[in-house]
């Protein structure tokens, strides 16, 4: 375990990706290093979820490479994890989601259920975890993929807009989900459409416009002064009330 | 109308008799499908939920082939099993020709079909939800499999049903297979036919009132097995 390399930086090297005819991201060399949150901005249609599952490996890159500094697994524990927008919830209980990842994982079974417990715990759902998943609120839901995500120990955890579609105050508990994650030591990339979580959630941003970077730098320095004409725009178009 | 009123007597005369002739006939005509269910089903989900996961090169003629072999006549199929397990036939030496093996065999053959189809169709339709995830979480092809039978379990109680009634319905494979003989291998849709074909319509349509009855309450208990099961896991 002492012996393996770390996992990041993750560098991707010239990437593109292209479906149907369309290039959804186009030639984007990035480094992604352990420690700052970094937070992916940018319009629909930018090419941030393609470029997030690019990263985790569930597209594959027409060209160019996504490399990570270490083993992506060690002994079948994948060591990088992504939360989805929209949760998918297995037909079973809170518990036995948490559980099935770590299955997965190669965690023997007494061990399983007591770190899925845990997990629970930590998210706050301990007192749901025999409930089934599928009949939980969106809220409990994202939360409980997020704890399914963090029982595996990921030292990258990649986040797909967790919020887009909960109320404030769900999106609160998911945020405090999310700097917990990021104060136990993982490497949070987190997409979102929200300036104020960019704000909260974010130490540095990516901003991304037609599939290209357009622009990295830190989240203060970011919103306050961007160096793009797109970005300016972008949150000119996501401050009406300014 | 007169002898759909003859044939309820019949029915109800039949029944309240409890006569154990008709009650073997039954229990056989239950035996030999519930068991081709049972085959074609233990064969048939892995099979379906494996096609619906996996992509290979002429999957897509492989899927078009399955759901068109949901159609298979069944005397064709009757055919084909007798052929094979006549005295002369490959599987000749087993001697299974006119006996409840054969039938369930025939019936298995055509019900198999049905299952990998339906269940294909099921799996494929659940996998655009999960694939990310399961990807995400590391399954490969046979885990992911199994997990999409188990989460699409409740959708695969009508695949099962559906395969049943086919079986249950099918008279032109029983009937080459297992020859109608009495008291062997006679069952409900090939004692219909025999007692149509002998004039005693009233009795004829007095099992028909039966078999749909069985059929019916077959459904109806899986019917109250899914609700119940939807309600309590979501």
């Amino acid at each position: 375990m002492v012996d393996v390399a770390p996992l990041l930086p993750l560098c991707l090297n010239d990437v593109s990706y292209a479906a149907g005819g369309k290039q959804l991201v186009d030639r984007v060399s990035l480094t992604i290093d352990a420690g700052p949150r970094t937070v992916l901005l940018g319009p629909n249609g930018a090419g941030k979820s393609v470029l997030l599952r690019l990263c985790h490996g569930l597209l594959q890159p027409t060209s160019g490479q996504v490399r990570f500094n270490g083993p992506e697994s060690i002994d079948g524990r994948r060591r990088h994890a992504m939360v989805f927008q929209r949760p998918v919830m297995l037909r079973r209980s809170a518990l036995a989601n948490v559980a099935y990842g770590l299955m997965l994982a190669g965690v023997p079974r007494a061990a399983r259920l007591h770190a899925a417990g845990e997990a629970l715990d930590r998210v706050g759902l301990a007192h749901l975890a025999a409930q089934p998943a599928r009949v939980l609120s969106g809220g409990e839901q994202q939360r409980l993929a997020l704890a399914r995500a963090w029982a595996l120990r990921p030292e990258l955890l990649l986040l797909d807009e967790p919020t887009a579609n909960l109320d404030p105050s769900a999106t609160q508990a998911i945020e405090s989900v999310i700097q917990a994650v990021h104060e136990a030591g993982t490497k949070i990339v987190l997409i979102t459409h929200n300036l104020g979580q960019a704000h909260r959630l974010g130490d540095e941003v990516v901003f991304l416009s037609g599939g290209r970077v357009v622009e990295h730098a830190s989240v203060g320095k970011f919103l306050h002064s961007p160096a793009s004409a797109e970005a300016a725009a972008f949150i000119n178009g996501e401050l009406p009330w300014q | 109308m007169n002898d759909f009123s003859a044939a309820s007597r019949a029915a109800m005369s039949l029944i309240a008799g409890g006569d154990p002739h008709l009650l073997g006939i039954v229990l056989l005509s239950l035996e030999v499908s519930l068991s081709a269910v049972c085959i074609a089903s233990v064969v048939g989900l892995p099979l379906g939920a494996a096609l619906a996961v996996s992509r290979f090169p002429g999957r897509r003629p492989l899927v078009v082939a399955t759901n068109a072999l949901m159609g298979l006549p069944p005397v064709v199929v009757g055919l084909v099993v007798y052929l094979l397990l006549s005295r002369a036939g490959p599987l000749g030496e087993f001697g299974l020709l006119f006996t409840p093996s054969a039938m369930v065999i025939a019936q298995s053959l055509l019900v198999l079909p049905i299952v990998i189809a339906l269940t294909r169709q099921a799996a494929e339709d659940a996998w655009v939800d999960y694939a990310d995830l399961l990807h995400s979480l590391g399954a490969g092809p046979l885990r992911s499999a199994a997990t999409l039978l188990w989460d699409i379990r409740f959708s695969l109680v009508t695949t099962v049903l559906a395969g049943f009634g086919r079986a249950a319905a099918e008279v032109g494979a029983v009937m080459i297979v297992g020859g109608n003989i009495d008291g062997v291998t006679r069952v409900m849709t090939t004692a219909i036919a025999l007692e149509t074909s002998k004039g005693d319509l009233p009795l004829a349509l007095g099992l028909g009132a039966i078999l749909i009855g069985i059929v019916v309450a077959v459904n109806a208990a899986a019917f109250l097995l899914r609700e119940a099961s939807v309600r309590r896991y979501g």
